[in-house]
């Protein structure tokens, strides 16, 4: 049943009582031509891609928890395509066109809301760099403008201007930037994918995979053993282990990254906003809270949740933009757990099994990503190539030196 | 988390900065040969869901650098030693190996 207002009115005069399920929950098959491991954000857009650009039917998505229950609804919603380099701005940007025709496509509302987002700058070289960085983004064909420190004031009165360590410069704004609802992202890529007849296997964790002459024949799990001709792992956070099981060492580390909102205010920002001089992201949701997140706690954890002594430091770099900040309360914070890769740039690619596709590294940015990786992965799964807006996530640039470090900053599983 | 420093005593997690595994090997030599010991030195982890040797530097307190046992999955710490002594018993473990 598509939703649109006829649907709703009718549904509406039958007290809502009669609305159909999302989605199936089905048992599954002993067979699939294609298995996605993992029902996050990536994998149910994957699916979803591939049954409806790839005309592909016979696919299933398996999930170790509850649909939605991993980074697809611990992030903090932010879409953007500010990136520099050549291998990742194509695709981000291909990611940001994907949102904006999302709710329309999926036909489900995801509250893609292009509000802006904002990253501040607080000397002249930061200026500089982000004059670089806008300049690079116009050439690929995304909008970008440099504000100065009046524009700035003009739009967020409210901001420690002169901060004698941190003073405001100006910024980088991208227009098109913004907010989606992550767990409608989820809802609506899985609706799309169930109604083109995707299983979507809840409480379905895989357990091995099972290689036969360099080939995948399918896959273990707590509900038997589910044969595939082809599999795709799209298990960030904890894609290591995953790839263990088909005997491969990945180039990444697991970190948790902590996210947090505060009580509900009325209307107090209304884009999003990043501190230049510290790590700190904020916007406010729809409900009133601020949401806000910073760096990763900055040792190897599956733990899902963070220490104390980052809790500080985010609320400290936020109280430094926004001096006000410190008389909010803070509500609920929360961990998830990140693919750091050793470039800060992601993976989809083959893989030397044959029929065996990865989906991975998205440290701290997969989110916005999420469209245009489920894309690119249904592409590279259907076709058995990779697509050019993803040729260069290969998973073997670390071998042969062609890493895409965004930070110029060499091998450290930090970046972002 | 608290660190149980030999040289300091338990101090909490903000004094110490963690720089990773500390399982890989550093390779010895820069031989063109070496070139695969080198990228799996640099880039490749086993990245253990469990028990994990890890530097930290104890940046905050007296600036030795350690190596914790932790579990990555509880956050529980077992034990942190020098990352002399570490190297010191990786090095007779290799060499218990050889023989
Ligand atoms: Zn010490």
């Amino acid at each position: 049943m598509r939703y649109n207002v006829f649907s709703l009115i009718k549904n509406t005069l039958s007290g809502h009582k009669n609305w159909e399920p999302a989605w199936r929950q089905p048992e599954p098959k002993k067979e699939y031509d294609i298995v996605i491991a993992g029902g996050g954000g990536h994998g149910l857009a994957t699916a979803y891609y591939l049954a409806k650009e790839h005309g592909l039917r016979n696919i299933a998505v398996l999930e170790k928890g509850w649909l939605g229950s991993g980074n697809i609804g611990r992030n903090t919603t932010i879409i953007r395509s500010n990136y520099m380099l050549p291998g990742n701005n194509p695709f981000y940007e291909w990611s940001m066109k994907l949102w904006e025709n999302l709710e329309q496509d999926f036909n489900f509302n995801a509250m893609v809301s292009q509000r802006g987002v904002l990253n501040l700058c607080h000397t002249d070289a930061q200026r500089d760099a982000f004059a670089r960085r806008g300049n690079a983004m116009r050439i690929d064909g995304v909008d970008a403008e440099l504000l100065d420190r009046e524009a700035v004031r003009e739009m967020y009165p409210f901001f420690d201007y002169d901060n004698a360590r941190f003073p405001i410069k100006g910024g980088l704004l991208q227009r098109r930037g913004g907010t989606v609802r992550h767990d409608a992202v989820a809802w609506g890529f899985a609706r799309g994918a169930d109604s083109r007849g995707v299983d979507i296997i809840q409480h379905c964790e895989v357990k091995g995979i099972n290689v036969e002459n360099g080939k995948v024949a399918g896959v273990d799990t707590n509900k038997g053993f589910i044969k595939c001709k082809k599999l795709g792992l799209a298990t960030a956070g904890n894609s290591s282990e995953t790839a263990k099981m088909a005997g491969m060492r990945l180039p990444m580390e697991s970190h948790v990254l902590q996210a947090f909102v505060s009580e509900g205010l009325k209307p107090y920002i209304d884009g999003v906003v990043t501190f230049g001089a510290g790590h700190f992201y904020v916007s406010q949701s729809d409900k009133g809270g601020l949401v806000f997140g910073g760096d990763i706690d900055g040792y190897n954890s599956y733990a899902r949740r963070g220490n104390l002594p980052m809790v500080e430091h985010v609320i400290e770099a936020g109280v430094a933009m926004i001096p006000s900040l410190a008389r909010v309360r803070v509500l609920r914070s929360w961990g998830g757990i990140m693919d750091m890769s050793m470039d800060g740039s992601p993976i989809i690619d083959k893989t030397h099994i044959q029929g065996l596709y990865l989906n991975a590294g998205w440290c701290y940015g997969g989110f916005k990503a999420t469209p245009a990786s489920g894309w690119c992965f249904a592409y590279t799964i259907a076709r058995d190539e990779p697509h050019k807006l993803n040729a260069a996530y290969r998973l073997d640039r670390f071998r042969t030196g062609h890493m895409i470090d965004e930070k110029g900053q060499g091998a450290t599983p930090n970046l972002h | 988390m608290l660190i149980p420093c030999p040289h300091c005593g338990t101090r909490p997690v903000e004094e110490f900065t963690f720089l990773g595994d500390a399982a890989p090997t550093r390779p010895t030599t820069n031989d063109p040969s070496s070139m695969e010991a080198w990228y799996e030195y640099v880039y490749l982890r086993n990245n253990p869901r469990g028990t994990i040797d890890e530097y930290a530097h104890h940046s905050g307190g007296c600036r030795a650098w350690l190596v914790v046992q932790r579990n990555t999955e509880t956050h529980e710490v077992y034990g942190a030693v020098t990352a002399r002594a570490f190297a010191s018993r990786k090095e007779a473990v290799a060499k218990g190996e050889q023989a």
